[in-house]
């Protein structure tokens, strides 16, 4: 099951590194969504995987490791935050540039013609 | 501590100028005079009391731990230079009175020629070696500000940058030198190092040492090939040329190399080097001056001939020459800086520095005539005025010397050739200013007069001086320069004589056939004229110097432009490539393929369960050109993910992600409405690959990784420790909310906080956010003309008091069972939006009358509050108590602290979400209005 | 049990939520809180470090939980150290933000507030996780600051910044499950412990861990494949709040030296990270030197000249930390707290020398390429994203094109095409510009520049240079091969950079303003920020004549950080943070049940 876990996680990562690494803003959204998903499942892996053993006080019952699911609650709600974040930011520079580029169209025309850069002293 | 008086005057004194007003112009004079006649004062008092080999010193900690220490030094060397330092500074303040007479900016020129004349007393005085690398430094800031004193011309600020570049390099060389010393001396002490010649002789580094020395002494005294800066410096005011640029800070080059002159005597290094370089400038210098319109320019181009020759001297390493050097130090200083002093009274009195222009000023200008007459016969080394006495000695040490065998007689022929090009440059300068006709009368002041009486002055005190040290020397200058020699070669001064006349010896008869050619050259000088550009194309190196810089600052524009492509997608890549390649060269270290912990069992389910996980994710991959199935596909994998929580005993996670992502999948419902429905790609096949690539390698490291540490035994950790104490310590059941909001609820608070930030900043963005809806939803089709179904909104609002209630008993269940602050808050969010979304913003709003942002910031305040609660009772901050009640319902729960800690918590993450989803509703109110109309 | 230790956090924490809580119409008590709660980390701040310098560990168990298990906050020397310097840095930056620049965007104070809150936390943490939260907080509110002020180029330099820093975060969290995976604790002190001991079949996912935590601190701290972000982000933040990211970078540096000393056991024989510190951060260090110094010679705009300073001090910083000896470590603090204060003023004074104003429009001349305008904006990197920007963003941005920007255009135009002769002179006898009163920038603006620029470029006698000595002194003979001719040429470079930027900025405009009678322009607040920067370089000053108590504070503190058995005796109550022999002992908080 382990492998079968860790197997999904690596998907997961691919997927959301790819997404991440497109030029518009909506699959980068999309891509911190999935590879959050991927952190998410690898930190709970990280207490080792266990089946039914949720870690709710009960009479001799066997516990999963509860500090990384703790973990990965605060993962969870931080990254919710953040990615609300970068939802309206994408919206504000859709507005500002008229563009769902991740990218100024000016710096690629400039990056066309890097002498744009030369300097002169005064 | 007299030394340190000595060093720190100057710069109380530029202290005192800049609290005087810009227009107390005769306040801010006294205070220069002063500050220089008492330094002057101390100066000789305390040389007095000294004998002639005796020495001074005065040392202070700073910074021990690097053996940086304020620690001067007064010997017979630093003596004869601060002598210079100070002599000459106090007659250029006179001279500078009325130089600049009528101008605000006098105080400003008596303020940095002060802050100039303690650096260079501290260079000049400084027994430790770093001590004397900040002086040095100090000097080039100070004389970068002087040659931009006007700033409004562009030459100015040019020759400032380029005098700055040059200088500030051969500081920073200076300063890899001095540590090198220091490293291996042990010390940066000047006596420590002195003792330790052979040792330093002898290390390996001691080329590296030496060439950087010499690179910062050349930089400074202008030695080929860095001369180029010092007649750009020549638009500074004429004080300062007199003052920096001929008789102190370009000396300072020279201090260095006397300073340090038994480190490196007698090696091949230093005396191929030096004199390499100080033959070059002597020529190339002189024949320049030869050609230069300019007075002033002139005047530079000679300085650094002269420099050179002072250099060369060095360089031809006998004990002889070092002194000749010294002494020739000494007469330069003195001629020349009254020439520039003259150079500058022409100017000042006709308006023009250009010898194409100048002529006849004998006859209006007698008196300053004389003085300049005399000075530039002194600088051509006519006999009964000091330059005289030490071009014959330098004449003997060209003979003397052995370095180039065969070609030996070089030397003294290439002496002889500068000698006669400083003859005839001298003549030029006097003949066409004072003689050759009569004045033009188109001159800028026409008629031309003598200056006032105390500008002529200092010129005339050091005319005088030339004429002293020219008839009796050895009364004059002797015990100086003995003493001076003596501490410069380290006590081993060999014998000679200072006198006028030696009898008929080479050396004489060398200077009267440079005589004789300097005189024809000067008669011929129109021919010579002739052949001058090409000449000036030869020496003249500092478009060149542009150039380079011009060149070298295109060329960092193009590399930083290499890697600095303003594109997210380059910078991300960078990051991830290095976040795989770095770590994963430690973790392939790892062998063997998995540990040995004991394995789950694999069952079907949950296998399925994690191929469709996958494949959705690729799904989202493969369609994310249309964004509504992207987005569908990820909130179902997001499901997914919650399953596999759930399924992995991870229920209050389960709970968690479910509900965040509703929220989420809302929030991004209402951002796709804005953007585009297809999203063809944009990036170029090549980048496709790249990211590609990246995301296996990243996919296959993090995962192998996951696998590794999954199928390793758990380390004993402070997991148990939780378990067992989650129901004694905190009378809680559920051990992850415990740890939430007892044990690590620390951590709650400030995620808490993140949460609320996020809203802040959500709703700052959203002000004044216009976006325009696009007409035609997915595939083309129309919107639904009705915006708010009525169905939905009832159901809504008939589930909200309903949700409310579930949302009521998870937060109170939240300490036994799955759930809790953070859950509870997102359901009850996720009802109020509900509202939002079925019935429209404007109805909402009328409705719910909450300011989402102070109910946030209240969330944190009472969460914060309750932890400080724990104070009262002597325990730390956020540490919980307990206690039971009865519910009717809901039965036994435990009444904690904590509990009240999770109500802030649920009322900031209310807060916080409401106000970023709310508000980014409000975006279509406009639309609402829009239909209404 | 010392409560002190919470002060840091806890006053900006009160005084934001009250801030936000607060109706928006309460500016003036908005005002007065964040004021009072800046100005009262300053005493808290020199408390902890009087506290600090007697040489323990201060540590404070959060909720009475014993320390491997719950949340310690631990104060030591460094600690101390960085929290004073960011309070100073926090009440100069409050100086110069004037109420012009808070009303540019909305809850500037709560935002700075929860900033000094997540700064002075990371400072103080003693856990790994709450290190990643209060890394969270201080970036979500940067991300924040920065984008104060709005406009298209913010707005995309910030989602640049955001975007990367996300990853990086969750690239922390990986390594943190990692640590997490094979050690079972979460406590700095108690995870270093078990890594000592750790068995050598699991080493590599240690390092792995190890090398993905350095370089996600090396990506806050800019580091050179993570670094190209920087100079645009700072560069589009307002003043203010450039000047508070001064310390942001050391944030990650801090974070690289507390990570690599008392968890990995840096410097002590069998470090985790010693050969991931030699081959890999020595060289990315050298190469950020590198890269920095050619961006600052390739752009003329002072903020994105600062923008690379503060690259080639990291660089700097970075390649010290990597000796791993306390010699380096004492220098590089020394060299640390140096540009931290000068890169701030450089910041500060930035706003008030070239104002958002001015240099948009003045690029919206480059932007319609004219000639005269091209010749007076040194063309430059930036040039063409502010044109994009000028030319691009409606409404807020509309009002910034300010009526004196023609003028100034077209005067700097003059000054740079004005002939260039040598020295063959006009009358060089009293200038006419000089006669008048010297216009704007005035000359304690231009005395500030100098002194400032100099400290940034480490050029005598400021401290800037004594740290850079330093640190080529405490460098090793083998990596000194290397770095000296990189630091030195590097200052070189920063020299004709700055040089260059000052004297267009305060000789060349202001001198062709006054001949072409422009106005001269002195931007809002100016007073204020020149005040600040004025403030910051008096704590340069005495940082450089106070070197020598200074540096015997920062030695001390580089022994105590590689004493990891001082930290474990100061922070683990018992040496047997076994779970079995600590479960019976019942934490405190159970006295105080049923209250």
């Amino acid at each position: 099951m382990e492998a079968a876990f860790a197997a999904a996680i690596g998907v997961l990562c691919a997927c959301g590194i790819y997404l991440l690494l497109c030029a518009r803003v909506l699959p980068v959204i999309l891509g911190i969504t999935l590879f959050s998903y991927a952190i998410n499942l690898f930190l709970l892996g990280m207490g080792r995987l266990a089946t039914g053993k949720p870690p709710v006080i009960a009479a001799g019952a066997q516990y999963a490791d509860p500090v990384p699911q703790a973990l990965v609650l605060t993962a969870i709600v931080i990254g919710f935050a953040m990615t609300a974040f970068t939802v309206v930011l994408a919206l504000r520079s859709l507005a500002l540039t008229g563009s769902d580029h991740v990218d100024d169209q000016a710096d690629r025309r400039g990056h066309a013609k890097p002498d744009g850069g030369e300097t002169r002293g005064a | 501590m007299a030394l340190g008086w000595l060093v720190v005057l100057p710069f109380v004194a530029a202290a005192l100028l800049a609290l005087t007003t810009a227009h107390a112009r005769a306040l801010s004079t006294w205070i220069a005079f002063a500050a220089a006649l008492f330094g002057l004062g101390l100066l000789l008092s305390e040389r007095v009391g000294m004998a002639t080999y005796g020495v001074m010193q005065w040392r202070h900690a700073w910074v021990p731990e690097i053996g940086l220490a304020l620690s001067l030094r007064l010997d017979g060397l630093s003596f004869m230079f601060a002598l210079l330092v100070l002599a000459i500074g106090l007659l250029v303040f006179i001279y500078a009175r009325y130089y600049l007479a009528g101008s605000d900016t006098l105080p400003r020129l008596y303020l940095l020629l002060l802050l100039f004349m303690g650096a260079m007393l501290g260079v000049v005085l400084s027994n430790n070696l770093l001590l004397l690398v900040i002086f040095w430094e100090l000097t080039s800031l100070v004389s970068f500000l002087l040659i931009g004193f006007w700033p409004a011309r562009p030459d100015a600020r040019r020759g400032a940058r380029m005098a700055l570049t040059i200088t500030g390099a051969g500081g920073l060389a200076l300063l890899a030198a001095v540590l090198l010393l220091g490293h291996v001396c042990g010390s940066f002490e000047l006596d420590d190092v002195l003792a330790q010649t052979a040792r330093i002789q002898h290390d390996p580094l001691f080329p590296a040492i030496l060439l950087l020395t010499l690179f910062a002494a050349f930089t400074k005294s202008a030695q080929f090939p860095f001369q180029f800066w010092l007649p750009h410096a020549m638009s500074a005011p004429t004080p300062v040329s007199a003052y920096l640029h001929s008789a102190t800070m370009v000396k300072a080059g020279i201090f260095l190399l006397a300073r340090l002159y038994p480190v490196f005597e007698g090696t091949d290094w230093w005396a191929y080097s030096a004199t390499l370089a100080g033959l070059v400038t002597l020529v190339g210098g002189a024949s320049m001056a030869l050609f230069q319109r300019d007075i002033k320019g002139l005047l530079a181009y000679s300085t650094i001939s002269h420099l050179g020759l002072i250099v060369l001297l060095f360089g031809l390493d006998t004990q002889l020459s070092t002194v000749a050097a010294l002494f020739h130090t000494v007469n330069h200083a003195v001629f020349k800086a009254s020439l520039f002093m003259a150079a500058g009274i022409i100017d000042h009195e006709t308006g023009t520095r250009d010898l194409g222009r100048l002529r006849g000023l004998a006859k209006y200008m007698p008196h300053t005539a004389v003085l300049a007459g005399v000075a530039s016969l002194a600088m051509a080394g006519v006999p009964l005025l000091n330059g005289f006495l030490s071009k014959e000695m330098f004449f003997g040490e060209t003979l003397a010397q052995g370095m180039f065998g065969p070609l030996n007689w070089a030397v003294p022929v290439i002496a002889i050739v500068a000698a006669a090009l400083s003859v005839a440059y001298s003549l030029r300068f006097v003949w066409g200013v004072f003689f050759d006709g009569p004045a033009p009368r188109d001159l800028p002041h026409y008629p031309p007069h003598e200056p006032p009486r105390f500008m002529k002055l200092p010129v005339e005190i050091l005319v005088v001086l030339c004429l002293l040290i020219g008839l009796f020397p050895q009364y004059t200058i002797g015990r100086l320069l003995e003493s001076a020699a003596w501490f410069t070669l380290g006590g081993k001064v060999p014998a000679y004589s200072l006198s006028l006349w030696h009898g008929i010896n080479t050396p004489l008869i060398m200077s009267v056939v440079s005589f004789a050619a300097g005189a024809l050259l000067f008669f011929l000088r129109r021919d010579a004229f002739r052949h001058h550009r090409s000449l000036l194309s030869d020496m003249n190196a500092s478009e060149g110097f542009d150039r380079l810089v011009q060149r070298l600052e295109k060329g960092a524009a193009v590399v930083v432009r290499v890697f600095e492509t303003r594109s997210l997608p380059d910078y991300l890549s960078w990051m991830i490539a290095a976040m795989i390649v770095v770590p994963g060269t430690a973790f392939v270290a790892l062998g063997a393929w998995g540990g040995d912990f004991v394995r789950l069992p694999i069952d079907p389910l949950t296998l399925c369960g994690l191929v469709l996980m996958a494949l959705l994710a690729v799904g989202v991959v493969l369609v994310r050109a249309h964004t509504l199935y992207a987005l569908v596909m990820l909130s179902t994998c997001g499901l997914l993910v919650t399953l596999a929580f759930a399924r992995f005993s991870a229920p209050d996670l389960a709970l968690t992600q479910v509900s965040v992502e509703l929220v989420t999948v809302l929030l991004l419902v209402l951002a796709i409405y804005f953007l585009p429905n297809f999203q063809p790609d944009i990036e170029p096949i090549p980048t496709r690959v790249r990211n590609g690539a990246l995301a296996l390698a990243g996919g296959a490291l993090f995962g192998s990784v996951a696998y590794q540490v999954m199928t390793r035994p758990p380390a004993e950790g402070i997991a148990p420790y939780f378990l067992a104490h989650a129901l004694p310590g905190s009378g809680g059941h559920n051990v992850v909310n415990v740890i939430l909001v007892d044990f690590r609820g620390f951590d709650t608070m400030v995620e808490v906080s993140v949460l609320v930030v996020a809203g802040l900043a959500v709703k700052a963005l959203l002000r004044g956010l216009r976006l325009k809806a696009p007409d035609t939803g997915p595939g083309g089709l129309p919107w639904s003309s009705q915006s708010h179904p009525l169905l939905l909104a009832i159901l809504a609002r008939l589930m909200l008091p309903l949700t409310a209630l579930v949302a009521v008993f998870v937060f109170l269940r939240g300490h036994n069972l799955p759930g809790g602050g953070f859950i509870a808050s997102l359901i009850l969010s996720i009802a109020l939006l509900l509202q939002y979304v079925a019935s429209g913003v404007l109805w909402a709003e009328s409705r719910i009358r909450i300011n989402y942002r102070a109910l946030a910031g209240l969330g944190i305040l009472v969460a914060a509050t309750t932890g400080l609660g724990s104070l009262a009772f002597g325990q730390p901050f956020l540490t919980s108590a307990f206690g039971h009640l009865h519910l009717p319902l809901i039965g036994e729960i435990e009444l904690s602290t904590a509990m009240l800690f999770d109500l802030g918590v649920l009322g900031a993450v209310v807060g916080t979400t409401l106000t970023i989803v709310s508000h980014l509703g409000v975006r279509d109110k406009d639309m609402q209005s829009v239909e209404k109309s | 049990m010392n409560h002190a230790l919470l002060l840091p956090i806890l006053i900006p924490l009160f005084a934001a939520g009250a801030i936000v809580a607060l109706p928006l119409r309460a500016k003036r008590v908005q005002r007065a809180l964040n004021t009072l709660a800046t100005l009262a980390l300053l005493p808290v701040a020199c408390m902890l470090a009087a506290r600090a310098a007697q040489g323990g560990i201060a540590s404070y168990a959060l909720g009475a939980w014993p320390a491997p298990f719950g949340i310690v906050l631990q104060l030591d020397r460094l600690g101390a150290l960085m929290l004073a310097l960011t309070a100073v840095l926090a009440c100069c930056c409050l100086l110069g933000t004037s109420s012009a620049d808070a009303r540019r965007g909305r809850y500037f104070r709560a935002l700075f507030q929860f900033e000094l809150m997540g700064l002075n936390g990371a400072f103080l943490a003693g856990d790994m996780f709450n290190l990643f939260v209060f890394f969270e907080l201080l970036l979500i509110a940067s991300y924040a600051l920065l984008l104060h002020g709005g406009g298209a180029r913010r707005v995309r330099n910030g989602l640049h910044y955001l975007v990367m820093n996300l990853v990086g975060s969750s690239f922390f969290l990986i390594a943190l499950g990692v640590l997490y995976g094979i050690t079972g604790t979460l406590n700095m002190a108690d995870m270093g412990e078990r890594l000592a001991h750790l068995n050598a079949g699991s080493l590599p996912l240690a390092q792995f861990a190890g090398a993905t935590l350095m370089l996600v601190f090396g990506l806050k701290a800019a580091v050179f494949p993570m670094s190209f972000w920087l100079p645009q982000a700072y560069r589009s933040a307002i003043g203010p709040v450039a000047a508070l990211f001064a310390i942001m970078t050391k944030v990650g540096l801090y974070a690289m030296l507390r990570c690599d000393a008392l968890v990995f056991g840096g410097g002590s024989p069998g470090g985790v990270l010693d050969t991931f510190m030699h081959d890999w951060v020595w060289w990315l260090a050298i190469a950020t030197i590198a890269f920095g110094a050619l961006g600052a010679l390739a752009v003329s705009s002072l903020k994105t000249t600062t923008g690379y300073l503060v690259l080639v001090s990291v660089g700097l910083l970075i390649a010290a930390v990597t000796q791993q000896t306390p010699l380096a470590w004492s220098a590089l603090l020394y060299y640390l707290i140096s540009t931290t204060l000068c890169t701030g003023a450089l910041f500060l004074l930035a706003d008030t020398l070239e104002p958002e104003s001015a240099a948009v429009t003045h690029v919206a001349h480059v932007a319609r390429g004219d000639a005269s305008a091209n010749a007076a904006e040194p063309g430059s990197l930036e040039a063409l994203d502010d044109a994009a920007a000028a030319a691009i963003s409606p409404g807020p941005d509309g009002e910034r094109l300010a009526p004196m920007a023609m003028p100034r255009a077209r005067t700097a135009a003059q000054a740079t095409l004005a002939p260039v002769a040598v020295a063959v002179a006009e009358d060089p006898a009293p200038q006419p510009v000089q006669r008048e009163r010297a216009p704007w920038p005035s000359n304690a603006a231009a005395l500030l520049y100098l002194a400032t620029a100099v400290g940034a470029a480490g050029l005598p006698p400021l401290s800037g240079f004594l740290g850079k000595a330093m640190v080529l002194a405490a460098t090793p003979a083998h990596a000194a091969a290397v770095l000296w001719p990189a630091v030195l040429i590097s200052s070189l470079l920063l020299i004709v950079a700055l040089s260059r930027t000052g004297t267009r900025l305060l000789w060349a405009e202001p001198a062709a303003r006054a001949a072409a009678f422009a106005p001269a322009y002195a931007p809002k607040g100016s007073t204020a920020k020149l005040a600040a920067c004025a403030l910051l370089l008096a704590c340069v000053v005495a940082a450089t004549l106070g070197a020598g108590p200074l540096r015997q504070y920062l030695d001390a503190t580089a022994a105590q950080l590689f004493d990891r058995a001082a930290y474990a005796r100061a922070i683990l109550p018992a040496q047997d943070t076994a779970p079995a022999a600590a479960a019976p002992a019942a934490p405190p908080s159970t006295q105080t049940n049923g209250s």
